[in-house]
């Protein structure tokens, strides 16, 4: 089988942002740009699945500026086989994100897309579970382990009360939360051979995808800061101050 | 036009994170509606009538919602969405996996984790692990939307009196089916509601040593968190996480122990409203949002801050 895997172009997860002086948007000059680590995971998942025999091919799929191909670039440094960019100036929203991802899906005819839980610029949570909606998929989201077993996969959540395990009719669209591998790192002979695997390009317009954003951002700002407290000398000193002056115990 | 607010329920209690979404409901200026979905979930319904402010409960009973499974309750949602201005659930991880696919179906934008309400169409929601607020106004018709339970107020449970209509359910689509869950079973209360959180970072060095942690939480009936280190570290469960990708808490009282304060755990804590750090290294970064920092060793501060709490108790 075949696996979509999706890779979205982030600031790096190190580098605290701010927003820009006018309130328009986040300061993204000069910023260390990465892969989102959640669709690390998703890459190495698949790539695992490959090296297992359980899938035959592992296509990488970006969305955005130019300089996304650094991202697929990557992936197909850990072990996809392909990359696919859809290259676009205009801000992608989730659910314009979803469709283009449909619109692969049904070129490609992939029986798993897999992708990070979230990316860590918008936090939004969303696009992985738009996919298996718009596709009448089915869908398990914020994966802890992944089982492939004849036409289903079983899928173990990670849910606020604990652990859940779903099982999934294929095809399925998976969402990898934090535990569900650790990423390898990728070695300087990889790279190179990366540089030689195929990477399309296609444009929106081309895939008849409508990709006018649904909501508006009015302004950004930096939330209410915390002041720093104060140092406490012992356990005994710590006690008194919240008995007696937060008032919390 | 009225809000719809999904109710999210585990072992026919209703969760608390749903009463702040009613309550983020009530912002938006019209009136409450309250979807119940589930398998013989009564008790869940009356308590969601007892609701202040809720206009009406649908209930709708399937053998399919026995378990939230999104490809089962999304349909439903979807069906009763058109008589609706928005529709809100708590941003827990149940919510999470159904409404984005509710709002694909409807083919409109999600508001995710929303921390305000600005008027019907404009509301406020962090992104960047919260280092960067949003404000954002939707031009859908219908607004779907999932909200940050420590960002409101908890409706009161009583004092509603909500009339309840019963609903057909949706025919069973069977793309996924429940198998187990591995729930961690706890005395203690909830992480995303209790009042002081006492939470253990890689510092606490192994799990035996989470006991330190729970000593302290009995005595001050705290819940017990964690940071990401410290949970992919296998000290403790998954669901003890504090942080951008884990839970979000903000307590009264937030007791930070060997926790250095990256900004993804910080994204998850840092609306407490007091911080307590204990950190042997006076450089971490969560002395920089702390009340009250000691500067020490947990395994020499937290058996003293033990017997303090001992004698405050005697």
């Amino acid at each position: 089988m075949k696996i979509l895997v999706c890779v979205k172009r982030v600031v790096d997860y190190n580098v605290k942002v701010r927003p820009k002086a006018d309130g328009s948007g986040v300061e993204t000059a000069n910023v260390k740009m990465s892969m989102n680590p959640f669709d690390e995971i998703a890459v190495e998942e698949s790539v695992r699945l490959k090296e297992a025999g359980t899938a035959a091919e592992v296509i990488a799929l970006s969305m955005g500026v130019a300089q996304c191909q650094e991202t697929l670039r990557t992936a197909l440094a850990m072990g996809a086989d392909r990359g696919i960019l859809i290259e676009s100036d205009a801000e992608l929203q989730p659910l314009a994100a979803a469709k283009l991802i449909k619109a692969v899906v049904e070129k490609e005819q992939p029986q798993l897309v897999v992708l990070g839980k979230q990316a860590i610029d918008d936090d939004a949570n969303q696009t992985g579970q738009m996919v298996a909606a718009l596709l009448g998929w089915s869908q398990g989201t914020f994966a802890s382990k992944v089982t492939v077993s004849g036409g289903a996969v079983e899928v173990a959540r990670e849910v606020d009360a604990g652990t859940e395990v779903l099982s999934l009719k294929l095809p399925a669209v998976i969402t990898t939360d934090l535990r569900l591998n650790d990423p390898r790192y990728v070695k300087l002979p990889n790279i190179m051979k990366a540089k030689k695997k195929p990477l399309e390009k296609l444009a929106p317009d081309a895939l008849g995808v409508d990709i006018t954003p649904r909501l508006t951002v009015d302004k950004v700002a930096e939330p209410a800061q915390r002041e720093a407290g104060i140092r406490v000398a012992d356990a005994a000193e710590l006690v008194d101050k919240l008995k007696n002056e937060a008032q919390v115990i | 036009m009225s809000a719809l607010v999904v109710a999210e329920h585990l072992d026919n209690k209703l969760n608390p994170a749903t009463l702040a979404a009613i309550t983020a409901a009530q912002a938006l200026g019209g009136g409450v509606d309250v979807l119940v979905a589930g398998l013989d979930c009564g008790a869940v319904t009356e308590a969601a009538a007892a609701v202040e402010g809720v206009n009406k409960v649908l209930q709708a009973e399937s053998d399919a919602y026995a378990q939230p499974l999104a490809e089962e309750i999304a349909p439903l949602i979807v069906q009763l969405a058109p008589d609706y201005a928005h529709v809100l659930a708590a941003a827990t991880t149940t919510g999470k996996n159904i409404m984005p696919r509710v709002a694909a179906l409807l083919d409109v934008a999600q508001i995710s984790d929303i921390i305000g309400v600005d008027s019907a169409d404009t509301f406020i929601r962090p992104i960047y692990a919260g280092n960067v607020i949003a404000t954002v106004t939707s031009s859908d018709p219908i607004k779907v939307i999932t909200v940050r339970s420590t960002a409101f107020a908890a409706a009161p449970v009583t004092g509603g009196a909500a009339q309840v209509e019963t609903v057909d359910a949706t025919e069973s689509v069977g793309l996924s089916s429940f198998v187990r869950a591995e729930f961690t079973e706890s005395d203690r209360p909830e992480l995303t509601s209790a009042e002081i959180v006492v939470s253990g970072g890689r510092g606490m060095g192994n799990a035996e040593n989470f006991q330190l942690l729970e000593d302290i939480a009995d005595k001050l009936g705290a819940a017990i968190g964690a940071s990401r280190a410290a949970v992919d570290a296998g000290f403790v469960p998954n669901d003890y996480q504090v942080g951008q990708t884990g839970k979000v808490v903000a307590p009264k009282l937030y007791i930070a122990v060997g926790i250095s304060g990256a900004i993804q755990h910080l994204a998850g804590m840092k609306d407490s409203q007091i911080i307590v750090a204990v950190n042997k290294d006076e450089e971490a970064p969560i002395f920089q949002v702390a009340d009250y920092g000691i500067v020490g060793d947990l395994f020499e501060v937290l058996p003293q801050l033990s017997a303090e709490l001992d004698k405050l108790n005697s």
